[in-house]
Formats: structure tokens, C-alpha cells, sequence
């Protein structure tokens, strides 16, 4: 499961290392996402894949999956959710002021 | 056990929230504002009484033990940075009072700034590897709003380069901590600075140490600086200045935290190398700063060189290098913030921001001129201003070190950021008065009460080393001594 | 601008939003012992809400939930930070909760916590900031 867990992991960086080498604003966003989902992977892949039962009260477990990897990544989205969410107003923002979402038109000159 | 540890983060949380629910009233702002560093000051002021008293004091959320809950941990470096953290950060906002503009103001200018300022106390007073990452985000987050609040189109255009990076190294950030995490098993700095030590800072270790360090050079502006001239020169001088002054300082403080408390078993590779890219550092910046013929430029690249400077005491890993680093540090939040405004002072006044295009402003205001000139000379290091006692100290801890080129290199640099700064003075102060007074742009009225506290502020700390030295020498013996911030975060339950 | 025939939207809508407001209720309270909570459910809520949004149009359900987003967001989260507080002032760590079994009138026996109250913040907080960040896309045109 990790190794498989891990080779996703590597999938996942690969297309959004790609796309965010990409000229356009929206698909470098979503290659951030995807890059976040990766790194999400990784952390819960990390703290040990079904380990034991889910760490919930009343259902007679008697070993638990670690729980922290779970909590991280939870914040870790909830982080990342706020972050995406600026990034896709700022871009959008800079796509009516500047008129352009291609990065290497944006570079403009320093004195305006 | 100790609540107070916890009103640096929710002071300014608070009264940045109350704010927001208060949109309109841009008094109430101001007066919360000041109230809000007044008051995280007046907190780190008493917990440095605390930890010089006490000892290092701590805070578990929620009454959950130490390796298994998030831990608040002062220590007298966390203390010193944190009251250093308030009153620059107060300067900043009386300066933004007569700067910033109404339009900004309305649009959450102080919860934004509020909030910034409690990601950066909450980077400094956490005790737990999770928890500063979402500090970290608390402040970048803030730090984005802030960048582009206003909306130029420079602005938009840097702020997404600014933002792209900071988002990639987040994710550095989160995979450093998988890592750690599958490593050690905890997150908590003191019990992995314990599990560590048990286990050895192996490769496996070092190379997750070297990850860490490449995340907070990325926040540092360390070596990885490309992209901090471009992002510090678009928003508008207030914000700039708490940039400069605060958010590679952050990045500074974990590079500290790290690699003095968790990652210390091998200074030969790890410290080594942030010698090495302190020294690229301060060279790469120190040239940027002598080619630009901009103010903004020259200021940035100078923060730039600060940054290497104040590594360059960590890398030599000696007392003498890390009391003057921490000095420097201080010394650094101060002068950065001070020489920004006065910069941002000067633009306003020419109306713009190439050297070329102005000169002779002593005329029409000799005060601005001369606490330019001060801040130039503390800000390279001539006594007795601030930035001299922390020189003398980073250098004597390099060359004991046996790292003589760093701290040739650190000299070399202060020499080229005299000129970069002098350069400044030299163009905009002196020669032929261009500007009448009624074609000024702007004016000084208002804000030279922040600017000449500052400069008090940095003759202060000058003059009265001697009196910090007491506070320094604790934070150091902290920094060099990871058991006593172990001691005091797990207690008895060290195992 | 021609006007869709979406009559079918929205008398969907109306009973959706129903189930929805009221699944995202269940979703919180849940949240103390099993999965849920306020972040899930707040996230639910902000999905009715947009849901309204898109198959009416933003001022007339403005006009019916006349509340500032922005606002809603700073109370949430100065809810759970004030809830946090509450164990300051029992000389208790900051953010410890208590909890305690009450009888009442219809419920029988249940366990009141002090984590609800942080968790309203929460899902305030989440309902106010989803919502902020559509309407500032969607409002620009």
C-alpha cells in the first residue's frame, strides 16, 4: 500500500511541477492544488496507512490508526483551501487590471 | 503553566477581529491599533521579568501534556524578539496612520496588519513544528492581502510571483515535516530535540535538517532571495517596512530554533552550509545594493544583506557568535523598519524613487537628513550606534570559529552597504537644491514622530548594550543548552 | 440578457435547501463523538447557500439573509477564540474545554461541552469565509 501510496505521491508532483511550469495563471493554480494533494498523501502516507481501526470512540477497537497525520492534514487543507482561494482572487484581479493570465507578458517594466 | 504566554498571539487576534465587525470606523482602528502593541509589548515585557526570574516558561493547549498536545514555550530569545516585534511594529502603524490613505484604511489596512503581527508572535512563542507551519500560513496569508492591498498593477504583478513561492515552499515546508514526522514520530520541538539526540542526526536526519533549512531561506531571504527585492518594493512604504523589518526575521528565528535545538549533533555539514550561504548572501546583496540607482531597490537588497549577516553567527555556532546575533538581530528589526520609512519619507517627498531625479533635500529638511545619516552609520555598524556591538561580536564568533573568510566576508560587505547607503544620502541630500517646497509631492509633517523614535530607539540599544547583555546572555545559554528548553517543556514526563 | 427557463432549478432548490440546512445541522452536532463538526457542517451550509445564490439571483436572496459575510466570519472566529478564553479565567490553560451530563426536559440525558460553543465559531467562521470568497469572484463581472 505505501509503495503504491508513494508512486501516486510521485504522479501527483510530477503533473503539478509541470503545470505550474506553465505560462497560463489557472493552470498554474491548479498544479498548485494538485501539488497540495500530493504533499497531503504524503503526510497521511507518512504517519502509516490502516494501521488500526479508525480513531473514533464506541466502535471496540483495540488498536487505532495514528491520529495526528490525520489532524495535520485536515489544517493542512483547510490552510491550503484559504491560500488557493487568494491565489484564484488575486489572479483573477490581475487578469482584469493587467489584461493578460500569460506570466511572461506580465513581466512589464520596474518603472510605471 | 502560564496563560500570559498566550496574549501575544490573542491580543492582536481579538482586536483585529473587533475590526473587522467595525468596519467603518477608522478611529476605532487606529486607537485598537496602538492598544494592540502597547499591549503584546507590555506581555513580552513582563514575560521577559518571567524568564529572567523564573526560567523559561511554558503553556500546554487545552491542559494536554506536553509530547502529545501544542506547547507555547517563551524562552528569553522568543521574549527579546517578541518586544523588539511590538514596538517596531507600533512605529509602523503610527507611521501608516498619515501614509497608508484612506482607501487602504477602509479596506482592513490594520486587521490585516493585526493579524500579520499575531503569525509572526505566534512564530515566535510556538513550541510545536505543526504549529509554527500554521503560523507561518497566519502571517503569509496576511502578508498576501497586504501586498496587494491597493491593487496597482506592480503590485498584482509581484504579489503573484511573491505568492507562487510562498505557496511552494509551504509545501516544502509540509513535506519536511512528513519526513520529520515519519522519522521521529512527534512534532513537538523539545521531544524532538530528545528523540533526535537518541537516535543520532544521521543522513537520513541531515537531509531532512537541509530541507528545513532550504524552506526557511526561502522565508529568510537566504541565499534564496530572488525573489524578495521585487515583492519588498510594490506595496506601499508601511507595509514594506513591517516586511522588512519582521517577516525574514521569522524565517531567521526558525533556522535558529532548528538547527540550536533540534539539528545541533552536526554543525560540520549544516551549519557549514548556512555559512556558506550567508557569505553568497551577503555578497550577492551587497552587490545589488551598489549597482541599483533606486531607492526601494537599495533598501531591499540590504535587508538582504542583513539576513546573511546574522546567519553568519549562527554558522559559527560560538557563544560570541550568537550573542551578536542576537543583538543583530534586534538591531537589525529596528534599523530596517527605521531606514525603510525614512525611504519611504524621501519618495514621497521627490515623488519618485531614482536616485538621479533628486538632490539637495537638506535644505528644505535638515532633521530628515541627519536621522538618515544616523541610520546609515548604525545600520553598517559605526559605534555607537546598534549595529556595532552585534558586528563585533558575530565577527569575533567567526574567527574563533576558525571561519575567518565569513567574517572577512561579513566586514568586506558592512564597507558596501556604507556606500550603497551613503550613496543615498550623497544623491538625495546633498548637492544642489532641485525641489522648491511647493513642489514637494509630499510631506514630512506627522511622521517624523515614529522616524525620531526609532532613531532613539537605535542610539538606545547602542549606547545601552551593557544593560541588554544580562537578557542576551540568557538567550544564549537557551540557544546553546537544549536541555533547558527541554527541562522546561515536558518537566517530569521526559522519558 | 435573456432570462433561462430554470423552473425546475429552482423548485428543486427549495426542497433541497431544506434537506441540506438540515443535513448540515446533523453534520455539526455529530462532530463531538463521530465524524462531523463545525467545519464539515459550515461547509454543508455554505453549499445550500450557494446553491440559492446560483438558482436565484444574489440580490433577493441578499435581501432575505441580510448578513455581512465578512462580519459573520470575524464573529466566528472571535467566538472561538472567547471560548478559549473561558479557561483563563479558571486559572486553566488557554483552549481547555469541560464538559458535563445534563438531564433536560425532552432530550433525556445529554452531554453538554464548552467544544460546541468553540465549534459554532468554527462553522461560522467556514460559512462566512466560503461565502466571502464566491461572492467576491461571482459579484465582479
Amino acid at each position: 500500500m505505501e509503495s503504491l501510496m508513494s508512486i501516486l505521491i510521485g504522479v501527483f508532483f510530477a503533473i503539478g511541477t509541470y503545470l505550474i511550469l506553465t505560462k497560463s495563471l489557472l493552470r498554474i493554480i491548479l498544479g498548485t492544488s494538485i501539488i497540495s494533494h500530493g504533499v497531503h498523501l504524503l503526510i497521511i502516507t507518512m504517519g502509516g496507512v490502516k494501521a488500526g481501526g479508525p480513531p473514533l470512540l464506541g466502535l471496540g477497537s483495540t488498536s487505532f490508526t495514528d491520529a495526528l497525520p490525520q489532524a495535520l492534514i485536515l489544517t493542512a487543507i483547510v490552510i491550503n483551501f484559504a491560500t488557493t482561494a487568494i491565489f484564484l482572487v488575486l489572479s483573477y484581479r490581475s487578469y482584469k487590471v493587467l489584461g493578460t493570465d500569460d506570466t511572461a507578458q506580465m513581466r512589464g517594466n520596474e518603472d510605471e | 503553566m502560564n496563560n500570559i504566554v498566550i496574549l501575544p498571539i490573542i491580543i492582536p487576534m481579538i482586536l483585529g477581529l473587533i475590526m473587522v465587525i467595525f468596519r467603518r470606523r477608522i478611529m476605532l482602528h487606529r486607537v485598537l491599533s496602538i492598544l494592540s502593541m502597547t499591549g503584546t509589548g507590555g506581555a513580552a515585557a513582563y514575560l521577559i521579568y518571567q524568564v529572567k526570574h523564573e526560567g523559561i516558561q511554558t503553556l500546554q493547549l487545552g491542559g494536554w501534556e506536553a509530547p502529545f498536545g501544542v506547547s507555547m514555550v517563551v524562552d528569553m530569545l522568543s521574549a527579546l524578539l517578541l518586544i523588539t516585534t511590538s514596538i517596531v511594529a507600533l512605529f509602523c502603524v503610527i507611521y501608516a496612520f498619515k501614509s497608508i490613505g484612506r482607501e487602504r484604511e477602509e479596506h482592513y489596512f490594520y486587521p490585516l496588519f493585526l493579524f500579520l503581527i499575531t503569525g509572526v508572535n505566534g512564530s515566535f512563542i510556538t513550541g510545536d513544528v505543526f504549529n509554527l507551519f500554521v503560523c507561518f500560513e497566519v502571517m503569509l496569508i496576511s502578508s498576501y492581502a497586504l501586498i496587494t492591498l491597493g491593487g496597482k498593477s506592480i503590485q498584482l504583478r509581484e504579489s503573484i510571483k511573491y505568492v507562487l513561492v510562498n505557496i511552494i515552499a509551504s509545501f516544502l515546508f509540509l513535506i519536511a515535516i512528513a519526513y520529520l514526522y515519519a522519522v521521529t514520530g512527534t512534532l513537538n520541538m523539545a521531544h524532538l530535540s530528545e528523540r533526535v539526540a537518541e537516535v543520532g542526526q544521521g543522513g537520513l536526519m541531515t537531509a531532512v535538517a537541509i530541507i528545513f533549512l532550504f524552506v526557511f531561506s526561502l522565508k529568510a531571504g537566504l541565499f534564496l532571495f530572488f525573489w524578495l527585492p521585487g515583492s519588498y518594493s510594490a506595496p506601499p512604504t508601511a507595509v514594506a517596512a513591517v516586511f522588512a523589518a519582521l517577516l525574514t526575521k521569522v524565517g531567521i528565528y526558525a533556522i535558529y530554533r532548528f538547527f540550536t535545538l533540534v539539528f545541533y549533533h552536526e554543525p560540520q555539514v549544516t551549519h557549514l552550509i548556512i555559512g556558506i550561504m550567508a557569505a553568497v548572501t551577503m555578497v550577492l546583496g551587497a552587490m545589488g545594493a551598489i549597482a541599483y540607482k533606486d531607492i526601494k531597490k537599495i533598501l531591499t537588497y540590504n535587508v538582504v544583506v542583513g539576513v546573511g549577516f546574522i546567519l553568519a553567527g549562527l554558522a559559527s555556532f560560538t557563544d560570541a557568535g550568537m550573542t551578536g546575533s542576537i543583538y543583530y538581530l534586534m538591531h537589525d528589526m529596528v534599523i530596517k523598519a527605521l531606514i525603510f520609512i525614512i525611504g519611504g519619507v524621501i519618495i514621497a517627498i521627490a515623488g519618485t524613487s531614482n536616485l538621479d531625479d533628486m538632490s539637495g533635500l537638506i535644505q528644505t529638511h535638515p532633521y530628515l537628513g541627519w536621522m538618515f545619516f544616523i541610520t546609515a552609520l548604525s545600520i553598517s555598524g559605526i559605534p555607537p550606534l546598534s549595529g556595532f556591538i552585534g558586528k563585533v561580536y558575530i565577527t569575533e564568533g567567526t574567527f574563533t570559529s576558525g571561519y575567518y573568510w565569513l567574517g572577512a566576508i561579513g566586514l568586506i560587505t558592512s564597507l558596501m552597504v556604507l556606500f550603497s547607503v551613503m550613496k543615498i544620502f550623497m544623491n538625495s541630500f546633498w548637492g544642489e537644491t532641485i525641489l522648491s517646497e511647493e513642489m514637494e509631492k509630499g510631506t514630512t509633517r506627522g511622521v517624523m514622530f515614529p522616524i525620531v523614535a526609532l532613531v532613539m530607539l537605535t542610539i538606545g540599544l547602542g549606547l545601552g548594550a551593557e544593560l541588554l547583555h544580562d537578557y542576551v546572555e540568557i538567550a544564549v545559554e537557551g540557544l546553546m543548552n537544549p536541555s533547558l528548553y527541554i527541562e522546561a517543556v515536558l518537566g517530569g514526563n521526559a522519558q | 440578457m435573456k432570462k433561462p427557463n430554470d423552473i425546475i432549478l429552482r423548485g428543486v432548490t427549495k426542497v433541497a435547501v431544506v434537506i441540506i440546512f438540515t443535513f448540515a445541522i446533523n453534520l455539526f452536532f455529530a462532530g463531538h463523538h463521530n465524524p462531523g463538526g463545525g467545519f464539515i457542517g459550515g461547509l454543508a451550509f455554505a453549499a445550500a447557500l450557494t446553491l440559492m445564490f446560483l438558482s436565484y439571483d444574489v440580490d433577493s436572496v441578499r435581501a432575505n439573509f441580510p448578513v455581512d459575510f465578512k462580519v459573520l466570519t470575524a464573529v466566528g472566529v472571535l467566538i472561538a477564540v472567547l471560548t478559549g478564553m473561558g479557561g483563563v479565567f479558571f486559572d486553566l490553560p488557554f483552549l481547555t474545554q469541560a464538559f458535563d451530563y445534563f438531564h433536560l426536559p425532552i432530550f433525556g440525558k445529554t452531554e453538554l461541552a464548552t467544544a460546541v460553543l468553540f465549534d459554532i465559531g468554527v462553522a461560522l467562521a467556514v460559512i462566512g469565509t466560503a461565502m466571502v470568497i464566491i461572492m467576491t469572484i461571482s459579484e465582479d463581472r
